[in-house]
């Protein structure tokens, strides 16, 4: 088991300078370090000079991948590349164009993040799981039918409409919660209502299809047909088989979210003014601050790559049939 | 005189619509994939949906040809002078471009939204609504609707008969009875009566568009109606273009993997993995924001705004295509894989045909159902995915007309005192009409492709 997840850790590694290798040719080689030196001089009267003097300042005058001037192994370790890359690797993630800390910033915002997305998955699965298990114990009726061009429609909508018209009806008109804003502790809870509830409603027409395919799938089985012999009610089969064995493919779509939640929900934290790293990613982007964009790039690839790892874990410790 | 000048994805798009015609005409020469698509459209759901999604594409399509016409010029010279650029839509809505007015009015107004300040003869100063400047004062509303209503009836009845008679030549009026019994061997009448609710319904806001803003205007006084429908042809082009992009590669890479093993499979996973680890949207962003500043740098690869908005929007759907192929590939290699190990492709490498035969004549037509499925449902997925790009900042060209720009400028107006709503709304009910026609006609085509519902 360790040995596995030692080799599982070890293979992240080469996907990883992949991951920089790509970000680096868009942030580097497409945009080159003068030209970020003359958008952050500004366009009039730049002389070389100038250039080259921010470029030593900011750590850039290196040449990109091959330092034909060093010597022996110098010559590919002593480049813009390997010097951007050991830097994202020690999650050292530098200073925003604002000067500040970005690696600090990442830290302070990452709990309002949670305080949405945590919540929002839970919620969510819990209840897509129970509608769907619903609907797969009334399958075929009218209740099925019409909840399923339900989910459709929901399906349907732009995730934006959701966000506006929350905010319009239930802080605009009916004034039950405030409109946006953020304040840590239980205080805050008026604030993360909206958006938890939003972000459930939006994924329900997705999710409760998704989950109500995989029990359909499992409940045309061979050992559902055996328990159903066996006299077990409908209810015992749905909850205690078809629920279990369909927990399978759950855990492959689920544990792979679960490290990205810290990244946040871009749309829903920069609506609702939340200061979580979704909001902090989009104002870079708006803002073109290169550096912010690049740590989140890296920080949500090494996300994902641990909910990869996740998975495959949580397969050796739920389905006795996979062994190592 | 009329000068034909296409955009990049002007002749994107007419490349795709020969591409699509022309395997429409192979798929047609084989009997089972012809059962396939007939056992499709045997819903009346598809069939519905598949006339939505053909009524978008007219819009797009007519939304594809620009024209610069000619200007007469007072002066005597030599070299003729051209207009703008202007597509077809543009024409048929000319009226609507030139009738600006100044700011907010509601659907169906006849003054403006918000209280303008006027000094009257006495030299006082009162809030009142200005009528607005091009709306007819008459206010006959119903005859009008009644006539346009009749005039899209005439209309969609006379697109009914051309079809017929295209199906059927002589027999068409007998063809006619049995489709009303609703005994044809496709459920027709469902087509029949979309297409003439949705002729009724545009030719209606059209008529009325001469006399009214029927979806109201804009804060510059830009008529909704004529953004809202300008903005079809970014979401489709989006939908379908992507697709163009990323299908030869998914394709290529992922039947390699399953089929050549080895050193290229390992390279082509890896690619793969590493891509896909990328949290999209910011990959996504990363392009765009390199593009941008590469558009910036050089000014010299467009003349106007409107190839500068096509550039981007190019750029776009690329960028799109490069981050989403990875889904694809992953299962084309897994069932290129499985179906490499079937006895049939066994027995073709034994009797020495070739490599690339075998790919042509065996693996690709066992992965057309993947192929199909994906590709409708990435559609709805990527009109969405617009909007909420735009809305972050990194999609289309913001003086493009689409959904998106105007769900963003929507939010501001939302927030106005009294609610300026029809923006908001008009972007709504367009792209859930189409979304949700894609979505339910991508539900059938994988309820019967997919071969894991037989059971």
């Amino acid at each position: 088991m360790f040995a596995y997840i030692l080799k599982r850790i070890l293979y992240a590694i080469p996907i990883l300078i992949g991951v920089n290798l790509i970000t680096f040719m868009l942030f580097f080689m497409v945009n080159t370090p003068d030209d970020m030196a003359r958008a952050q001089l500004g366009a009039k009267q730049v002389t070389p000079q100038m250039i080259e003097a921010w470029k030593a300042d900011k750590g850039y005058d290196k040449a990109l991948f091959l330092n034909k001037e060093a010597k022996g192994l110098e010559k590919v370790t002593d480049t813009l590349f390997v010097q951007e890359s050991m830097k994202l690797f020690s999650f050292d993630f530098g200073y925003s164009d604002a000067n500040r800390n970005i690696g600090a910033e990442i830290k302070e915002r990452m709990g309002p993040s949670l305080a949405i997305a945590l919540p929002t998955f839970m919620i969510a699965l819990i209840t897509n799981i129970s509608l769907a298990l619903l609907l797969v114990l009334f399958r075929g009726s009218a209740l099925d039918t019409s909840m399923m061009i339900v989910a459709v429609m929901i399906m349907s909508v732009s995730g934006l409409f959701y966000i506006i018209a929350g905010q319009v009806l239930f802080s605009k008109m009916w004034h039950w919660v405030p409109i946006s804003g953020y304040e840590p502790g239980w205080g805050g809870i008026k604030f993360i209502i909206l958006p938890i509830l939003i972000g459930v409603f939006a994924g329900i027409g997705s999710g409760v299809r998704w989950y109500r395919s995989i029990f359909l799938e499992q409940i045309n089985q061979d050992y559902v047909r055996t328990a159903r012999a066996k006299g077990l009610s409908e209810l015992k089969v749905l909850f205690v088989h078809v629920l279990r064995n369909g927990m399978l493919p759950i855990l492959t779509g689920v544990v792979v979210v679960i490290p990205t939640l810290f990244m946040g929900s871009l749309i829903m934290e920069s609506f609702f003014g939340i200061p979580g790293l979704g909001s902090y990613t989009i104002d870079a982007i708006n803002s073109q601050d290169f550096a912010i964009v690049k740590a989140m790039v890296f920080l949500g690839s090494v996300l994902y790559i641990i909910g990869l790892i996740l998975t495959d874990i949580s397969y050796t410790l739920f389905d006795p049939r996979v062994k190592l | 005189m009329i000068m034909l000048t296409l955009l990049w994805t002007d002749i994107m798009v007419w490349i795709l619509i020969f591409a699509l015609i022309a395997w429409g005409w192979v798929i047609s020469r084989s009997p089972q994939v012809k059962k396939q698509w007939h056992t499709i459209f045997k819903s009346s759901i598809a069939m519905a949906s598949a006339t939505v999604l053909l009524f978008y594409l007219f819009f797009t399509l007519l939304d594809s040809v620009h024209l610069r016409l000619a200007k007469t010029s007072p002066g005597q010279n030599t070299e003729q002078q051209y207009s703008e650029m202007l597509s077809l839509l543009d024409i048929i809505f000319s009226h609507n471009i030139k009738n600006t007015e100044r700011t907010y009015s509601a659907p169906f107004a006849t003054h403006e939204y918000v209280k303008s300040i006027v000094i009257d003869e006495n030299g006082l100063t009162t809030q009142k609504h200005l009528p607005l400047k091009y709306v007819s004062k008459d206010d006959d509303l119903l005859s009008k609707s009644i006539v346009a209503l009749a005039v899209g009836f005439v209309l969609s009845l006379f697109l009914i008969l051309i079809h017929l008679f295209w199906r059927k030549g002589r027999g068409a009026f007998v063809a006619m009875k049995k489709v009303l019994k609703g005994e044809a061997d496709l459920p027709w009448r469902t087509a029949y009566l979309t297409l003439t609710f949705l002729v009724m319904t545009f030719t209606w806001l059209y008529i009325l568009s001469y006399s009214y803003h029927v979806l109201g205007t804009d804060k510059v006084g830009g008529d909704v109606l004529y953004h809202s429908l300008k903005s079809i042809r970014t979401g489709v082009l989006i939908g379908i273009l992507t697709t163009l992009i990323m299908l030869p590669v998914a394709v290529i890479l992922g039947v390699s993997a399953g089929l050549f093993g080895g050193w290229v499979d390992d390279v082509i996973q890896y690619l793969y993995t590493t891509l896909s680890s990328i949290p999209g949207v910011l990959l996504i962003a990363a392009g765009v924001l390199v593009m941008q500043v590469t558009m910036d740098n050089n000014p010299t690869w467009f003349e106007t705004t409107l190839e500068r908005s096509d550039l981007r929007l190019l750029f776009l759907i690329v960028i799109l295509g490069v981050t989403s192929w990875t889904g694809l590939a992953r299962l084309l290699r897994a069932e290129t894989l499985k179906i490499s190990q079937i006895e049939f492709v066994t027995a073709a490498k034994a009797f020495g045909v070739g490599k690339w035969t075998i790919i042509r004549r065996h693996i690709i037509p066992n992965l057309m159902h993947i192929i199909l499925i994906s590709v409708v449902l990435d559609f709805s997925g990527l009109v969405l995915a617009e909007a909420v790009l735009s809305y972050v900042g990194v999609g289309v060209d913001p003086t493009m007309h689409s959904w998106g720009n105007m769900i963003n400028q929507a939010r501001l107006e939302m927030a106005r005192e009294p609610m300026v709503w029809w923006s908001l709304f008009s972007a709504f009910i367009f792209m859930f009409i189409l979304v949700l026609a894609a979505n339910l006609f991508s539900d059938r085509i994988q309820k019967v492709l997919d071969p894991r519902n037989d059971t």
